[in-house]
């Protein structure tokens, strides 16, 4: 089969061609073309289902920098390919449902050509055996959620949720990669398959607690767990397919992936059991919680996400804790949290991608979805009510459907774990329980008001911008196939299990797997349980209380609004901008002068600094080459040019003066017979003096400089101090060898490369990389320069933002 | 500021050809002796940048009617794509091929992989110094 790493690399080369098409190609939408690739794509990973489910791995390595241990190696085990499906599947229906959602007029090419971005970059971080391949495409989720988020960014307020979106997972991610260098530090290998087998003997490593601590930041950052949940909601003014896609189905996942992906490596710690379920549990209650209070149903699914995210998280802790004596027959009990963790993730894909369609079905035909002006839409939009109420009662762990499943699962695991005496369990265990009943019981009240308040009650059309009607066909067939599969799962959740999660069991506990099943037979009833007598109380009192709202609501104004994590984050934002813009202007004077005597006095503390600590002045010159007459006229010359400089009346004389030193130092390279050098040198110094030229076109005359003697003392001293650094330099190199000399190497260029010219061997081969970027770098400024002077706004220009 | 400059627009109509000559020497030069991407790219600018400064700057762009900023673009897509290239057969990011091949008329010559990469780089440095002394030359 073709590896899987061609797999990771479709979608970016399609993200690349979509920009090529035409917004109608012979009057197709251009999304038709883009969801082949995502199908494509999950016929390809269903073809992998029953050699994976038999307990086969695939591993394909294409080298990258193999010289740091860094290589862009795939790897697909049951883990990965649960992610993979859902990631794929979900995004083949998303896109057909964003071809009816987004009017033609939009600007299609971006979208999905950021959509297949986002797409290949989530491929790759599930794929990704190299953690800091993995960490690149991490951080090319967080771009493209980044871009998508502000798709109509003339709104304010969507490109003030990109901002924070791209801020806060974007810093998580950085605190990742400090504890990915450090895993690569303790175990010398940046493989996740290595670092599992070898991480034992580690456990006592001065930066194993730290690591954990800021891998869990990237992974709490990513999936949007208390307190840094802020982003998410925030994230809803993206095109309701984004949010569907991206906010509740994968990218948000991601951290919840790399909690698993490290639970075989972290798990069994006290701290990495009690954080991850304690955290997960705070967020579970506070979103279910916050969710209740608001009035924007995409609001409301934002904070159940985050809810949902945290039930999801709290599992893969509790799961963690089977690997804290190693394998016993006691501890297997402990990994059916885990499982019943990746049977919740996919019930959660596709039942809450369902309910964001709905809403977006709703935002769409009647243009508003603020609870407080809908109500009594079930008459108008039979199907979309099916779907929604399906959706809701699964998300509130009701049968028959597939939520109620994974609800009694997590009960059954929160139950578990109470009774194990592991870090002191005994004292707290009993929290957990009493934590998650109640989050259970709001997460309750909130699928009621999505469909009681909106598709129930009274219809008032006065307040709606149109009629309501039922969704066209095409914006249906996405959210009934997910609702087909939410009843489907709850009746044939074992086929679910044996395929898909239990190998993926055996990548989280390998050293379980080879002991004992760990499958759990997944099954709608098994009597009286506390679990049945949970949910029922979940029913009951989810019931009273959402009948009694309008009496308890009055709790949420307690709490202030200049209270919230908003607003400090809105506060730290604002602080962080006055003050750097305070410490920017403190040195940033706009006079050049004052920058170069910035460069040259850290140019002589650091060179004239390391000369004197590393005593690198007691140099010989006896045993230089000798100077010629013909090196005296030279430097002569050069030095006389440039002495003239200081006095040059107009600018012209000055810069043609500087050539005279820049052609000065192109024959000095002829002569040391460096004549690439050389070549560089006298076109680099036309080049250059055509641009002065041109330049000084704009420039105002050339006025005296009027500044203090003591001002000019200071310069003189700094002048001299940096001529004086680097003759004395240039001479000490000579004497001076620290280290062996590399330059052996390349002496073969003819035989290694082909090439008789060193110089260029080395710089478009052997540093092919530096000189790679370097042209970028070279692009990149040109773009900025043509920027800076072509498109700065003129006045009286249009106000293009918050149209 | 249009200056009828007969003498420097003869002599430049013949220039021209030789500078641009040197410039595709030293581009194929590189390999083997002094030369390569960056100064034939930089010998091929101060080509265009003598016939922006000799005529002025709307014949110049109606006779090369290219967009600086695209070939610069395609340069950086060449270089960076050799580099991707090398996946295609399995080897480190960036490796580059060489061979000797019997061509007809040229007889042997080393054809290398180098070169698709050095012309990336020479297409940046062309773009990019076209751009800026046309950006800057044209904003009054």
């Amino acid at each position: 089969m073709v590896s899987v790493n061609l797999l990771i690399i479709i979608p970016f080369i399609a993200a690349a061609l979509i920009l090529f098409l035409q917004k109608r190609v012979s009057r197709i939408h251009i999304g038709w073309f883009v969801l082949l690739i995502p199908i494509i794509l999950f016929i390809f990973l269903v073809r992998y289902i029953p050699n994976i489910a038999n307990g086969a791995t695939y591993l394909h390595t294409i080298n990258w920098i193999p010289s740091y241990g860094i290589n862009f190696s795939s790897y697909l085990d049951g883990l990965s390919l649960i992610f993979g499906l859902i990631i794929t599947g979900i995004g083949a229906l998303v896109i057909v449902y964003s071809i009816y959602y987004l009017n033609e007029n939009e600007s299609l090419k971006h979208f999905y050509c950021y959509l297949m971005l986002f797409m290949g970059a989530m491929l790759g971080v599930i794929f990704s055996d190299n953690i800091m391949v993995l960490y690149v495409f991490w951080e090319l989720t967080s771009i493209s959620s980044f871009l998508l988020i502000a798709f109509w960014f003339q709104r304010k307020r969507s490109r003030e949720g990109a901002q924070k979106a791209l801020l806060i997972t974007v810093s998580g991610g950085f605190s990742m990669l400090a504890g990915f260098i450090m895993i690569g530090n303790i175990t010398g290998s940046f493989s996740f398959r290595e670092i599992i087998a070898i991480i034992p003997d580690f456990y006592d490593h001065t930066l194993f607690i730290p690591a954990m601590l800021l891998i869990l930041l990237g992974a709490f950052t990513k999936s949007a767990q208390f307190p840094f949940h802020i982003w998410l909601p925030s994230a809803m003014e993206a095109p309701t397919p984004v949010s569907a896609y991206l906010h509740s189905a994968t990218m948000v996942n991601a951290g919840l992936y790399l909690v698993a992906r490290f639970t075989p490596v972290f798990g069994g710690e006290g701290l990495w059991f009690w954080l991850v379920t304690v955290v997960g549990l705070v967020t579970m209650f506070w979103g279910s919680f916050t969710a209740v209070r608001q009035t924007d149903l995409k609001a409301l699914l934002a904070y159940s996400t985050i809810s949902q995210l945290g039930m999801i998280m709290s599992m893969f802790g509790m799961g963690s804790a089977a690997l804290n004596n190693g394998y016993s027959a006691d501890s297997v009990v402990y990994t059916q949290a885990t499982f019943a963790a990746l049977f919740h993730l996919i019930n959660h894909a596709t039942f809450k991608s369902a309910l964001f369609m709905v809403v977006g079905i709703i935002d769409h035909g009647v243009g508003t979805r603020d609870i407080r002006r809908l109500g009594g839409l079930a008459t108008y939009m039979p199907i979309t009510f099916t779907i929604a109420m399906i959706g809701s009662f699964s998300m509130a762990g009701l049968p028959p459907f597939n939520g109620f499943l994974s609800k009694e699962m997590f009960f059954t695991s929160v139950l578990n774990i109470r009774e194990a005496n592991i870090f002191s369990l005994e004292a707290w265990g009993t929290l957990l329980p009493v934590l998650a009943w109640v989050a259970s019981v709001f997460t309750f009240i909130y699928c009621m008001i999505v469909v009681f308040k909106t598709f129930l009650g009274k219809y008032q059309e006065e307040r709606l911008e149109h009629p309501a009607h039922e969704a066209p066909v095409g914006m249906l067939i996405a959210p009934i196939i997910l609702a087909v599969l939410v009843i489907a799962i709850f009746f044939f959740p074992n086929v679910l299990g044996d395929y898909l999660i239990v190998p993926a069991m055996a990548s989280i506990f390998p050293a379980f797997a080879a002991e004992a099943d760990l499958g759990v037979t997944i099954s709608a009833w098994h009597g009286f349980t506390p679990e049945l007598i949970m949910t029922i109380g979940v029913v009951v009192v989810g019931t009273l209380l959402f009948i009694s709202l309008k009496y308890w609501k009055r709790i949420y104004a307690l709490l202030p609004e200049s209270w919230s994590f908003d607003s400090l984050y809105n506060a730290v934002l604002e602080t962080v901008e006055t003050s750097s813009n305070k410490i920017t202007n403190f040195y940033m004077t706009g006079y050049l002068r004052d920058y170069l005597v910035y460069i040259y006095l850290f140019f002589i503390i650091v060179v004239g600094g390391t000369l004197i600590y590393t005593g690198a002045l007691n140099f010989d010159i006896a045993g230089n080459a000798p100077i010629d007459a013909i090196d005296w006229f030279i430097a002569i010359t050069m030095v006389v040019g440039s002495i003239a400089i200081i006095f040059a009346k107009s600018r012209l004389t000055a810069i043609l003066l500087n050539g005279v030193i820049g052609y000065g130092v192109a024959l000095f390279f002829v002569l040391l017979r460096a004549p690439d050098l050389a070549l560089t040198q006298t076109v680099v110094e036309t080049v250059t003096t055509v641009l002065f030229l041109v330049a000084y076109y704009f420039l105002p005359d050339w006025q005296k400089e009027n500044s203090s003697r003591k001002t000019k003392s200071v310069n003189l001293l700094i002048s001299v101090l940096v001529g004086a650094i680097f003759v004395v330099v240039a001479l000490a190199v000579q004497n001076e060898k620290l280290f062996e000399s590399i330059s052996g190497f390349f002496e073969n260029s003819y035989e290694l490369v082909g090439a008789k010219n060193i110089v260029n061997a080395i710089l478009s081969d052997f540093r092919g990389f530096d000189t790679m970027l370097e042209v970028v770098v070279l692009l990149i400024a040109g773009i900025g320069v043509f920027t800076l002077i072509k498109l700065k706004a003129r006045k009286g220009e249009e106000e293009l933002e918050n149209k | 500021m249009k200056i009828n400059n007969v003498i420097l627009k003869t002599v430049t109509k013949v220039v021209i050809y030789i500078i641009l000559t040197l410039a595709v020497y030293l581009f194929l030069a590189g390999h083997n002796s002094p030369g390569g991407g960056f100064i034939g790219g930089l010998v091929l600018s101060t080509a265009f940048v003598l016939l922006f400064i000799v005529y002025d700057i709307e014949t110049i762009q109606k006779a090369l009617p290219f967009d600086f900023k695209k070939v610069a673009a395609l340069g950086a897509f060449l270089a960076v794509g050799t580099g991707f290239g090398s996946f295609v057969f399995d080897v480190p990011f960036l490796t580059q091929a060489f061979g000797y091949f019997n061509l007809p008329f040229f007889g042997e010559v080393e054809l290398t992989t180098v070169t698709i990469f050095e012309l990336g780089v020479a297409l940046v440095v062309v773009g990019v110094v076209v751009t800026i002394i046309l950006s800057i030359s044209e904003d009054v």
